[in-house]
C-alpha cells in the first residue's frame, strides 16, 4: 500500500559531534558505550517525530526576565537566530528548551553547591517555538562562569543550553551556546571534546550590535544547523 | 553538508531544572484503557545506577502509524487524540524512569524494502558523561514472530546481544513491562548509529 511511498533519509554527520568515549571530560568513563553502535537504517520511527507546538508556551517562557516580580541581576541580552537544517533551510514550529546559570554562575537546582548567591528573580528556564522562518528570540541575562570538580581550578564557561527536537527522531539535538571572547573556552574539555575547531565555532554565539537595543539590552546571535535531509528525498510534496 | 551542523553537547547535570514535564512520562493519560506501564533503570559501566540520565521515548500508535507528515499514510483514522507519542522521564536516584503509554502497532518498511517492523519504542538516553546522546530500541516480548521477522532484530552484528532490546515481562501485571538500560558493561545495551 501506501508505505511504497519513499520516506526521506537525514544524513549521519561525520566528524562532527564529540566522542562518547572522552578521557579529558572524566564523567565519561563509566557512561559511554564500549561496542561499536549498530547502523539502524531510517525507517519509519527514526523520519518522525514528536511536532510540539504552541501549547507548552506561555508569554513568559521566552523572557527569562519577566518571570517574577522583579528584574533579575545581571546584564539583559536579546538571544536570537534561526533553526535550520544542514542544507539552510529553516525548520518552522520547533520547540526550543533553554536553561542556564544567573549572573553570578549559579543553577536553580537541589544538586548545585556552588556557593554563589541565588537570585529569587531569576530560574534560567525559557521555552520558545521556531516561526515560519524558524526564527527563535528569548530574552535573559548573561550567563556566568562557574566551577566544577571535573579536574584542579576547572571552570565551565558561560553558556547556554540547548535542547531541539527538529522535525525528526534523528534531528533531536541537545547542545550548549557559548559566548564570544571568553578565556574560558580553550580550558573546557566539554567545549573541546568537539574535535573539529570549525565545529567548535558553531556553538559560539556573534555579538551583534544591530540586535543590540540601546540603554537596554545586548544582542547576540545564534543560528542552529540540525540534521538535513538527504538529496534522494522524494520531493514532490512542500516542506512548508 | 554536515559542515553546517551545530556539535552535540552533553545535557549536564542541571538538565532537570528544565527538561521534565508534569507529564512527561504520559505517553497517554494513566488510566487509559489498554495503557501499559514501561519501568527500567539506567546503569552505568560499574553496575551503579546512573541517578541523572532523561530517557525519552518515541514511537507508532496502535495501528503503527505516526500523525507526522512523513508518515505517507498519514495519522490513524481513529485519532488517538490524547497520545502523544512521545514520552520524557529523568532518571530517579535508583536510576529509574516510567513511561506509560499505549502498545504501537507493527510498521511496514518504506519503499522497495518491503517486510514489517516489529512493534517497538525509539528510545534515547541523555546523561552528564553523555557527549551525545544515545540511542536504543525497545521491543515486546509477547511479539515472537513479529520480532524474529524484524530487520533490525534479525540483523544484529552480535545475536547474542539482542536480550538487551527486549522488554520483560512483569510476573505480576500483563500490562507492566521492564526495560533496563546498560550503558557499559558486560550487559551493554545494543545502541544505534542513527
Amino acid at each position: 500500500m501506501t508505505a511504497e511511498v519513499p520516506i526521506p533519509s537525514y544524513g549521519r554527520p561525520r566528524g562532527v559531534h564529540p566522542p562518547l568515549d572522552f578521557s579529558g571530560y572524566r564523567s565519561t568513563g563509566l557512561r559511554h558505550p564500549k561496542k561499536p553502535l549498530v547502523l539502524l537504517p531510517q525507517r519509519l520511527t527514526e523520519v518522525t517525530g514528536p511536532l510540539l507546538g504552541e501549547e507548552l508556551i506561555t508569554p513568559t517562557d521566552s523572557d527569562l526576565t519577566m518571570q517574577h516580580g522583579g528584574e533579575p541581576q545581571g546584564q539583559r541580552i536579546i538571544l536570537t537566530g534561526r533553526v535550520l537544517d544542514s542544507d539552510g533551510r529553516p525548520v518552522p514550529d520547533t520547540l526550543i528548551e533553554i536553561w542556564q546559570t544567573n549572573a553570578a554562575g549559579r543553577y536553580r537546582h537541589s544538586r548545585e553547591h556552588h556557593p554563589a548567591p541565588l537570585d529569587p528573580n531569576f530560574t534560567g528556564v525559557g521555552r520558545a517555538i521556531t516561526d515560519s522562518g524558524g526564527n527563535y528570540r528569548f530574552i535573559t541575562i548573561q550567563p556566568g562562569a562557574y566551577p566544577w570538580g571535573n579536574h584542579y581550578n576547572a571552570w565551565r564557561p558561560a553558556h547556554i543550553h540547548f535542547s531541539l527536537f527538529g522535525r525528526a527522531f534523528t534531528q533531536r539535538l541537545v547542545t550548549q551556546m557559548y559566548f564570544p571572547g571568553d578565556p574560558l573556552q580553550p580550558l573546557d574539555p566539554i567545549f573541546n571534546s568537539v574535535p573539529d575547531p570549525k565545529a567548535r565555532e558553531r556553538m559560539i554565539a556573534q555579538f551583534d550590535i544591530g540586535l543590540t537595543q540601546p540603554e537596554w539590552a545586548l544582542g547576540y546571535r545564534w543560528d542552529i544547523a540540525l540534521r538535513g535531509r538527504d538529496a534522494t528525498v522524494f520531493e514532490d510534496e512542500e516542506d512548508e | 553538508m554536515s559542515e553546517l551542523i551545530t556539535p552535540s553537547q552533553t545535557v549536564g547535570p542541571f538538565f532537570a531544572m528544565r527538561l521534565p514535564w508534569p507529564d512527561g512520562p504520559f505517553v497517554v493519560p494513566e488510566g487509559t484503557p489498554g495503557a501499559i506501564t514501561i519501568v527500567g533503570r539506567v546503569f552505568d559501566g560499574a553496575g551503579n545506577p546512573i541517578p541523572d540520565a532523561l530517557i525519552e521515548t518515541w514511537q507508532a500508535d496502535p495501528e503503527g502509524r505516526f500523525a507526522h507528515p512523513d508518515d505517507p499514510r498519514g495519522a490513524s483514522a481513529s485519532g488517538y487524540r490524547s497520545f502523544r507519542g512521545f514520552g520524557r522521564c529523568p532518571t530517579s536516584p535508583d536510576g529509574s524512569y516510567r513511561i506509560v503509554t499505549l502498545k504501537p502497532g507493527p510498521l511496514p518498511c518504506p519503499g522497495d524494502e518491503g517486510g514489517t517492523e516489529a512493534p517497538h519504542l525509539d528510545v534515547s538516553v541523555f546523561a552528564r558523561g553523555l557527549l551525545d546522546r544515545v540511542v536504543t530500541r525497545m521491543y515486546f516480548p509477547d511479539e515472537t514472530e513479529a520480532n524474529a521477522a524484524d530487520p533490525v532484530l534479525s540483523s544484529l552484528p552480535e545475536p547474542d546481544r539482542r536480550a538487551t532490546l527486549i522488554a520483560v515481562p512483569d510476573p505480576a501485571s500483563g500490562r507492566v513491562l521492564q526495560f533496563d538500560i546498560w550503558v557499559q558493561g558486560d550487559r551493554e545495551t545494543v545502541f544505534f548509529d542513527v
